[in-house]
């Protein structure tokens, strides 16, 4: 580092040779600071007050008149070289500096925390919001209604006669007292019959809910579970209405590829009914058709229930298990998974389905 | 139902080849769904064929066994084993190691050789055992997977047979025949028979079908026949219980004699068990026509048989060994010694065939569904009988049935039947259904021609009259079923075939959307779990010890639930009034599954019971109730609220490098339950609760503006947490979510935002411990007025410099004016009349 020592010799302003020599060692020794902090003693001795370049700028005023210019002009011209210099040492060390602390800052993002939990939703809860929006989307409306039920409205009113097997075979959990004659809905179809005594028709409904089965808990039975069922009511709607109805939703729900399939079966609430299929490409074990729930054409019982005349308006219904559509869509082996509260279920779905 | 392939094919052309897979294939397309396939080839494998034992030399071991060593002929004397293979002797004898003592030299028995495999993959080998070479096997039927008896071997001539030896024994035994099982819908009775799905399979296929009751001779009229009178003095609904009672006698049968193997066979396949000679012929012959008979030991009847209701406390000993209490509703078949059988149902012990039986008395008839139904329940007695019963017996095919039986008692048992019968009851009237035209084709949308309509009708065995406006169909005997132009829409549709209903998409009339309370639903639940809560579910049983707790918030309190009558635990045989017992389960199963961080929430619906609960009376089905029926019906609903409720324990987010987790705590069960007024737009007003589940001194008590109360958050209650061996210090909140949605503000007004400066001042107030903080802010909230834009607490000191017995409470106050830039006069003096009604209301001072 150069200092000026005291009582070194002032350079003459006029003097191009010596300035030049001033600048030069300037220049060298600017270009040598390998740090903000060796640069600004170099800015001192070489730009400071006590500089060569300032004591002889200084003189100038000493100078006779007709010199002046042209020491005016060397000088300026020096030192401006010179400020230069510094101006741009300066800007590459402060760049060279902040890079440097950014370096210095480095942490390894592998190693970061999870600070904020991430929360789930329950996939039959957002299964059944997509079910809803699909039929939303096609200009349907979402009922509800209570799980304990009156025996009317899950039975009687659904053409379920007081004897017959088929009630039998809902194993219907009961309410204390039995002669209150309430339960626990075993399917959402009471959903269907308030909805047609409280709307005026043309009716078209989705009927999501909890139902009720007094079956023993194991891999694919559940006393407890969720389905969604639909309604229709019109003038002149038929079983190809239903067909079309179920197709648009399975294409919805599983891709343009989907295929359904309607078998005939029984329920008491619609004639004909159908069982319907729907044809799995990727199931385990090959490409096989799966059942996917019931439907047909509402009896007229169940109309007259409901104060509509079955010679004026025709109606279609079908129900699906949630558990079941999440069991196969999404490839849930063990019915148990759905109903544990495992976090780990939830949680590996997040919030999607 | 299970439909053996060989039986199916008398009735109806099933392909040379068809397998049971084949048969339940063509079935599905009308309506029976595929359950199982019975294949005894699935599991069994030959060589296994007659054989005859030539010698047989006992064996005594050392471990106090005896063994037989037999030389057991397998070809006829003379010929030469074809058979080849690894311990198959070309002599045509095989010497095989017996441990069984039921046989002795001479008789035919059933040899596995060495190649055949028996169920349970029980290969059969030649081996090595007891110093000789034992190539094969002599089989039980048990080891044939035929039976359950595993006394000893299978004496071929002790059911009836002398086949030739070498004969191949599973031909001989039925063994190459398969089963299609099927699922029959309650409603179609008449497929409860070969016959009724020999049928169907010809409609499903086109195969040609020849109906098993064609084939039976039964004479036109009986009479002569066993006295039997039809006495019901209490029919219900109207219908007498037995409309129809055929009655034969069989003389000089021998009940003992065997039932031949093919019979066996097939009543095996279809799942019935053979028991003796009559018991099988019955029973075969339901299967095969679908009407249920029973067999009575006619020496052991005294007088005519009258069919009549019970006497209140009649008894009965049942086949099944049972004494059975009867109600005056079940229907009997009695005769001067009382009740015989309960009709339909089971018959009795006293008048039983058994081996002295020689002459017996076969009973066919028809009884009322309903009637049957209720004895079934009531005496909880399933039967195949009942089963049929119940789902419809065709009315005409019991005097069929019944000559089938005698037939084949004739045949079988060697017993000669009287010509005299009897045949009482009278025929159902019959039902006609008018089908407009057009009708069908609407309901389904198939343009059908008229010969699919007509033609399917009468393939289904209805008579089918044309007139101008459509069609007259008489439905067959056997399909009681058919009622209404419905049902016949249903079987045309279903003959012509489903797979022929074209696809349209109807349009619904412009919507709503979601409703407000659907949105708010989602929307509250969404929050919770993008607030870091995880959704379960769980179910809503619960103990009444969990409603009293969780249900009530005063200590001691005890809960109105809803208990069921049929629970699936007794100890869970409530229904749940809070969530929260439910979800501390599940966090109980995480916990244990090693997840000890845990922020659950689950909502659904609780279940309140109060005032009038349910209705005496049920209104009749096929009519609307009148208005104040069905708002009894309506009202007799229990009140069922929508909550949410949520469990947090342990830390709030996972420990890693750099951070250290939080402990959950009260506020955090508070901050979740603010969450949820915010989304939804509601301001809840916090209080300090009391509520028996929680913590007497941590409870929030949540209100809205109104006063109601609306749940509670905080931490649980520590005895709680420790008898349920919960995390201390776990916390948990629940809400009337419905209350919530409909206190949320229908519209929201837009407020000014002024682009004034903001003033900011602090002010510390000591005030009495007990003061609530969150008052004192509502006093400086009033007391400041308009010009306050926000005040928050930022701090609570007690301690040294402190009164005892006091605190201090830190709030920061943001002033705005919505016109102008306030002078620091302006917030000062707003400030100070803030403190001002602090001081009035709860001695705040200014520290």
């Amino acid at each position: 580092m150069t200092e000026t020592l005291p009582g070194a010799a002032i350079p003459n302003p006029t003097d191009e040779a010596a300035i030049n020599a001033a600048v030069d060692q300037a220049i060298t020794a600017i270009a040598g600071a390998a740090t903000l902090d060796e640069l600004k003693a170099v800015r001192l001795a070489h730009s400071g007050e006590k500089s060569p370049l300032s004591l002889a700028n200084r003189e100038i005023g000493r100078l006779p008149k007709d010199q002046k210019a042209l020491a005016g002009k060397l000088m300026g011209a020096s030192r401006g070289k010179v400020n230069k210099a510094l101006a741009d040492r300066t800007a590459v060390l402060e760049a060279e500096n902040d890079a440097r602390i950014l370096v210095e800052e480095t942490v390894d993002v592998t190693a970061a925390p999870r600070r904020r939990r991430a929360g789930a939703r329950h996939p039959l809860s957002t299964l059944q919001d997509r079910v809803a929006d699909i039929f939303v989307g096609m200009g349907w409306e979402i009922a509800e209604g209570p799980e304990v039920e009156s025996e009317w409205f899950n039975f009687d009113a659904l053409n379920f006669k007081p004897d017959h097997p088929a009630r039998e075979m809902q194993d219907t959990f009961f309410v204390e007292p039995p002669e209150a004659h309430l339960l626990m809905r075993t399917h959402t179809s009471p959903v269907q019959v308030r909805s047609m005594l409280e709307r005026e028709v043309p009716i078209y409904v989705l009927c999501p809910g909890k139902v009720f089965r007094t079956d023993e808990l194991d891999a694919t039975h559940t006393p407890v579970f969720h389905q969604f069922e639909g309604l229709a009511i019109d003038k002149n709607l038929s079983m190809a209405d239903l067909r079309g109805t179920l197709e648009h939703f399975a294409r919805q729900m599983f891709g343009e590829e989907a295929q359904i399939r309607l078998r005939p079966n029984y329920f008491p609430f619609t004639e004909p009914s159908a069982e319907l299929d729907i044809f799995h490409p990727g199931a385990k074990g090959g490409p096989a058709w799966i059942e996917w729930g019931g439907c047909g054409m509402v009896n007229p019982n169940v109309l007259r229930a409901a104060g509509i005349d079955p010679d004026e308006y025709s109606g279609f219904a079908f129900g699906m298990g949630i558990e079941r559509t999440l069991m196969f869509r999404n490839e849930v082996g063990d019915m148990r998974d759905m109903i544990e509260g495992d976090v780990r279920f939830s949680e590996h779905f997040g919030m999607e389905i | 139902m299970r439909i053996p392939l060989s039986w199916l094919r008398e009735f109806a052309a099933v392909p040379a080849g068809a397998t049971a897979e084949d048969v339940m294939e063509d079935l599905v397309k009308v309506g029976f769904e595929e359950e199982a396939v019975h294949r005894p080839t699935d599991t069994l494998q030959g060589p296994v064929v007659v054989g005859q034992v030539l010698s047989l030399v006992k064996e005594p071991q050392t471990n106090g066994k005896t063994i037989n060593w037999c030389q057991v002929r397998v070809v006829p004397e003379g010929k030469e084993q074809t058979l080849t293979g690894d311990g198959i002797d070309p002599s045509g004898v095989q010497g095989i190691i017996c441990g069984a003592h039921n046989f002795v030299e001479g008789d035919k028995v059933v040899v596995t050789l060495p190649g055949a495999v028996l169920p349970g993959d029980f290969r059969i080998s030649a081996r090595k055992t007891y110093g000789h070479l034992s190539a094969g096997m002599i089989a039980s039927v048990r080891e044939l997977g035929i039976g359950e008896d595993h006394d000893g071997i299978l004496v071929l001539s002790r059911i009836g047979l002398d086949p030739e030896v070498g004969t191949d024994a599973m031909e001989l035994l039925g063994l190459y025949d398969q089963a299609a099982e099927i699922n029959v819908t309650p409603d179609r009775g008449y497929a409860f028979s070969i016959r009724g799905v020999a049928r169907e399979y010809a409609h499903a296929t086109g195969a040609a079908f020849t109906d098993p009751a064609s084939r039976v001779q039964a004479p036109a009229e009986l009479s002569g026949g066993y006295g039997v009178k039809l006495n019901d003095d209490a029919p219900i609904y109207g219908k007498p219980g037995c409309d129809r009672f055929v009655a034969r006698t069989v003389r000089g049968v021998d009940a003992t004699k065997p039932t031949p193997p093919w019979m066996v066979s097939r009543l095996r396949l279809a799942g019935i068990r053979s028991i003796s000679l009559p018991v099988d012929i019955s029973n075969y012959v339901m299967l095969e026509l679908g009407q249920p008979t029973h067999c009575y030991d006619l020496d052991k009847l005294s007088g005519d048989i009258v069919v009549r209701r019970a006497a209140a406390g009649e008894k009965i000993t049942t086949l099944d060994g049972k004494e059975r209490t009867l109600d005056a509703e079940d229907l009997l078949i009695t005769d001067n010694s009382g009740a015989i059988g309960i009709a339909g149902v089971m018959g009795g012990a006293a008048t039983e065939v058994g081996d002295s039986t020689s002459n017996i008395l076969v009973e066919s008839a028809h009884f009322d569904d309903v009637s049957i139904g209720r004895s079934r329940r009531r005496h909880k007695l399933p039967s195949e009988a009942s089963k049929r019963f119940e789902r419809g017996v065709d009315w005409q095919v019991a005097g069929i049935a019944a000559q089938r039986v005698v037939d084949l008692l004739v045949e079988l048992a060697g017993g000669t039947a009287d010509e005299a019968g009897t045949d009482v009851g009278t025929a159902p009237d019959t039902v006609t259904i008018e089908l407009p035209a057009g009708f069908a084709a609407a309901r389904i949308g198939i343009d059908f021609t008229e010969q699919q309509i007509v033609t399917s009708l009468e393939d289904l065995g209805a008579v089918v009259v044309k007139h101008d406006a459509g069609w007259t169909v008489t439905p067959p005997s056997w399909r009681s079923d058919l009622e209404t132009k419905e049902d016949l829409t249903e079987e045309i549709a279903r003959l012509v075939g489903y797979d022929k209903i074209p696809a349209t998409l109807p349009v619904a009339p412009p919507g709503r959307g979601l409703t407000r309370v659907q949105q708010q639903r989602r929307r509250l639940i969404q929050a919770l779990a993008d607030a870091g809560l995880t959704e379960v579910l769980s179910y809503p049983f619960v103990s009444k010890a969990a409603n009293d707790t969780f249900g009530v918030a005063d200590e001691g309190g005890a809960r109105t639930a809803l208990k069921l009558a049929n629970p699936i635990s007794e100890e869970h045989g409530y229904l749940r009034t809070s969530i929260l017992p439910g979800l501390i389960e599940v966090a109980k199963r995480n916990h244990s599954r090693g997840f000890r961080d845990l922020a659950l929430f689950e909502s659904g619906l609780v279940f309140l019971p109060e005032g009038t609960v349910g209705t005496a009376a049920i209104p009749p089905l096929g009519a609307k109730p009148a208005d104040e029926v069905l708002d009894a019906l309506y009202d007799g609903v229990p009140n069922q609220p929508f909550h949410i409720a949520a469990v947090l324990t342990g830390h709030d987010s996972p420990a890693a490098a750099s951070h250290t987790p939080r402990v959950w705590d009260w506020a955090d069960a508070l901050d979740v339950a603010r969450l949820a007024g915010d989304v939804l737009g509601v301001d809840l007003v916090v209080s300090q609760g009391s509520h028996q589940a929680f913590h007497p001194g941590r409870t929030a008590r949540l209100a809205l503006r109104t006063g109601e109360t609306v749940g509670y958050a905080g931490e649980l209650h520590p005895k709680l947490l420790a008898a349920s061996d919960m995390p201390a210090r776990s916390v948990a909140l629940e809400l009337d979510a419905d209350a919530l949605f409909e206190a949320a503000p229908d519209v929201i007004v837009a407020r000014h935002i002024s682009t004034f400066p903001v003033a900011t001042q602090d002010v510390a107030l000591v005030v009495p411990a007990d003061v609530p903080a969150d008052e004192v802010l509502a006093a400086l909230r009033e007391g400041a007025g308009q010009l306050l834009e926000d005040v928050a607490l930022f701090d609570v000191y007690a301690g040294k410099g402190i009164e005892d017995g006091k605190k201090s409470l830190a709030f920061g106050l943001r002033f705005r004016a919505a016109d102008r830039t306030l002078t620091a006069d302006e917030a000062s003096a707003a400030r100070e009349s803030a403190v001002a009604l602090a001081a009035e209301r709860f001695g705040a001072v200014q520290r």
